[in-house]
């Protein structure tokens, strides 16, 4: 069935678009991400206009956040109060991202600019996620190995404005979970991404939160984030697509609660795994396009330069 | 003098109205629905004459469709430090979104260029692109890409040999449009032509507009971009907390 969408203005099949979401929504059930970084790049694959994707990707991203939120708020798994701050940073570096992404749109950059967004992240966390969980799986095979120690006190440590995140357990400076905030909120903007993928590492690792709490507070923030990238570019540049996004969240939520069945059979560590290989796979797809010349060296668009 | 000017009026004015166009549409308006896939419009008509068909040239017929024009921005990639980057950008002043020309022969056996000149039938002479080699080196290899990209986009045609002329009289032409169409006013013109000479010619308009939901999702987009967005983010809260709800029946 040919569906027309009213601001991408291209027709689609929407049983296409049903899929992707479904199996966006599978692997983000499965592994507890937004899906984001996924959808963004099929997207443009289909034919979707860069512009478009991103916006409506963020606007997906938000239903999958919801989803997930309402599930971990029964394992108490939310620290509002880091939610919180985390939230304040991640609004300010949204906004800056949205205003980057309509500079770079009028530069006539914008697909570069995201395609290397993409290329780098997605590369450097799936090359650290991919070495973290293959060493934690040598870790369980070798019994006797030194574990290392879950609350590491660094300089983070050391920074003024102190404050109590009771359900993290955490007695620290906001400046790292609100600069933390700040750049997942400016990817999220360019990138049509939650930023769940840098969230949660960067909350284990850097801030030291225990795991337990970790992804229903980054899914937490994701949602205001999402929220507020999604609104933005409604307003600034009129590119979220209603139509495209309903059938991606039904395709997605149909999806996320087959995928968290299948995840719940796997080890912990095989899915850091899959998830990682995943991850760099996407990257190294997205690289290749770069480095390879391209069939047609002209594009063009509608419109004129500023 | 008056004699002469009379004499010349009887030799021009049966050649200016001698053959006329009588056409019609099988629709003059198309409506972008959300389960719009492209749409077929059949351009039609007679050649009317006063008098027997003069001597001369055969009788060939051109049909263009034109959607709405804008100005476009072509840009070039090129390697910078091993990747590929738009380095540089040309500014066509006026392009149409869509430009289709079916005619009953080869082009450059029917038309000439004066011809095409004057009366802007081919692609090439559609476009308006002026002051473009200021912009950028080898400005016509961007004019070249426009055509190029856009024929692949299906959006340029090239249609020759594909309107059907009857004894002379009656012609037809079917023109596709295609499923990624933009709104506005979409100009018909027909042409008859005589050794290589534009003879009569015609406009029509055919009105391409969303409807229904498309219309809506459109308008609210463009007039009321903070409550779309407010409308996108409830939708998306509705369809997360219904999968969460249905998650938890489920189990239970």
């Amino acid at each position: 069935m040919q569906l027309y969408l009213p601001i991408a203005e291209v027709s689609v099949n929407a049983f296409l678009i049903l899929g992707l979401g479904g199996i966006v929504g599978f692997l983000s059930g499965m592994f507890g991400v937004g899906g984001g970084f996924l959808i963004t790049p099929l997207l443009f694959f289909i034919g979707v206009p860069p512009a478009v994707a991103v916006a409506t990707g963020a606007n997906q991203v938000v239903a999958s956040s919801i989803s997930g939120v309402l599930a971990q708020l029964k394992r108490k798994g939310v620290d509002f109060h880091m939610g919180g701050v985390l939230l304040v940073g991640g609004v300010v570096g949204s906004a800056i991202g949205v205003w980057v992404f309509r500079l770079m749109t009028a530069a006539g950059q914008v697909d570069l600019f995201v395609q290397l967004s993409y290329v780098v992240f997605l590369g450097l966390i799936g090359a650290m996620m991919l070495q973290e969980s293959l060493r934690s799986l040598l870790r369980t095979r070798k019994p006797g190995a030194p574990i290392r120690r879950s609350h590491v006190h660094s300089w983070v440590h050391g920074l003024p404005l102190k404050m109590k995140f009771r359900a993290s357990g955490l007695y620290i400076s906001v400046i790292p979970p609100l600069l933390i905030g700040a750049a997942v909120g400016f990817l999220a903007a360019i990138m049509g991404v939650g930023g769940g993928f840098i969230m949660v590492p960067a909350m284990i690792y850097l801030l030291g939160m225990p795991t337990k709490v970790v992804i229903g507070t980054s899914l937490f923030q994701i949602i205001f984030v999402t929220a507020f990238t999604t609104v933005m570019h409604a307003v600034t540049s009129q590119t979220v697509d209603m139509l495209l996004a309903l059938i991606l969240i039904l395709g997605g939520v149909v999806g996320a609660q087959i995928g968290t069945r299948v995840g719940v059979r796997l080890k912990a560590e095989q899915l850091r795994i899959l998830l990682s290989l995943l991850v760099l796979a996407v990257s190294v797809r997205i690289a290749v396009d770069l480095l390879v010349r391209p069939d047609e060296l002209y594009s063009v668009a509608p419109g004129v330069l500023p | 003098m008056i004699r002469v000017l009379l004499a010349l009026l009887c030799i021009a004015a049966p050649a200016l109205a001698q053959e006329t166009i009588v056409s019609g549409l099988s629709q003059n308006r198309v409506s972008i629905t959300a389960d719009f896939d492209g749409s077929e419009i059949l351009i039609y008509g007679a050649v009317k004459r006063d008098t027997p068909a003069p001597d001369g040239g055969p009788l060939e017929v051109i049909v263009t469709v034109e959607g709405p024009s804008t100005p476009v921005t072509v840009r070039r990639k090129a390697r910078v430090a091993g990747i590929w980057v738009n380095t540089d950008a040309v500014v066509v002043d006026s392009a149409p979104s869509f430009y289709a020309v079916a005619t009953t022969g080869p082009l450059r056996h029917i038309l000439s260029d004066t011809e095409n000149l004057r009366h802007a039938i081919t692609i090439e002479r559609v476009i308006r692109a002026v002051g473009i080699t200021a912009e950028a080196e080898q400005s016509g290899e961007f004019l070249l890409a426009l055509l190029r990209v856009r024929s692949k986009e299906d959006r340029y045609r090239l249609l020759e040999g594909r309107v059907e002329l009857t004894e002379d009289t009656l012609f037809r032409a079917d023109v596709v449009l295609p499923a990624n169409l933009t709104e506005g006013e979409y100009k018909v013109r027909l042409f008859l032509l005589r050794d290589k000479r534009v003879i009569a010619s015609q406009e029509r308009l055919i009105g391409v507009r969303k409807e229904g939901l498309e219309r809506f999702i459109f308008n609210l987009a463009r007039e009321r971009p903070l409550i779309y967005g407010l409308v996108s983010l409830l939708m998306a809260a509705i369809a997360g907390w219904g999968a969460a709800a249905a998650f938890r029946l489920v189990r239970a």
